[in-house]
């Protein structure tokens, strides 16, 4: 199952091992962690975080996952890929997602690997809410987030 | 006909429950239509389900626009833009 969505913490070096699977054909590991960020200081998001909640849409986030994952899949040679998502409470400096992509070569490895996680930071249906000093809220989804998504869609004819 | 309906995130909050089933009439058959009609409740209905808000809309846990069609027995979900990562 390349798919998993925990509310425990995964050990990525544990993860890319069990991946790899000693396959002499491997010559690129490319993986990606997200982690729990405290944004205060940043010029848009002022006040500390002190807590995180993710929600999710079970069963949909599996499916949306193995969408991407497959799309990526099509796109590239690449031989396995491993998407961890975590859910639940997560304070910053927590983990949040590991992507692993193995493959012969590096660029299809990091191509798919950033393709998945631009796809799952807008395809996928989790929801971040904060708790901060000033009270909870529900993290707006960010442009910059549908723009990265965006560059990896062809592009678009602009016949009427 | 049936269908069920999943209100996710601040939404859930805003509209008091994570989902409900729902018997449409015949009228209603799009994501659109179903959207319009649980607007037409007024309150927080109205302008938490308000055109022009962003919403992402899943029907049978896929991606849905305001065309896609609503059958019998179907699954709707409505979610603000996701924030995962």
């Amino acid at each position: 199952m390349p798919v998993r969505i925990q509310t425990e913490d995964f050990d990525a070096g544990a993860e890319i091992a069990a991946l790899r699977r000693s396959d002499p054909k491997v010559g690129a590991v490319a993986s990606f962690i997200g982690v729990c960020r405290d944004g205060s200081g940043d010029a848009n998001d002022g006040d500390p975080v002190t807590k995180m909640t993710l929600e999710h849409y079970p069963g949909m986030t599996e499916k949306a996952l193995e969408k991407i994952v497959d799309e990526a899949k099509k796109r590239w040679k690449v031989m396995e890929v491993l998407v961890v998502h975590r859910v639940g409470e997560l304070k910053p400096t927590d983990q949040i997602v590991l992507v692993v992509v193995t493959g012969a070569h590096r660029g299809e490895a990091f191509a798919a690997c950033e393709l998945i996680m631009d796809y799952l930071k807008t395809r996928a249906p989790f929801r971040k809410k904060e708790q901060t000093p000033q009270g909870a809220r529900w993290v707006e989804a960010r442009a910059s987030d549908g723009e990265a998504a965006q560059r990896w869609e062809p592009p678009k004819s602009s016949a009427a | 006909m049936k269908v069920k309906v999943l209100y996710f995130a601040g939404l859930r909050e805003q509209l008091g429950k994570p989902g409900e089933d729902l018997e449409l009439s015949a009228s209603v058959s799009t994501v659109a239509g179903l959207r319009t009609l649980l607007m037409a409740r007024g309150g927080a209905w109205q302008s938490a389900l308000a055109q022009g808000k962003a919403l992402r809309v899943a029907v049978n846990q896929d991606m849905a626009q305001p065309t896609t069609p609503v059958k019998p027995g179907d699954e709707v979900a409505f979610f603000p833009p996701v924030t995962g990562g």
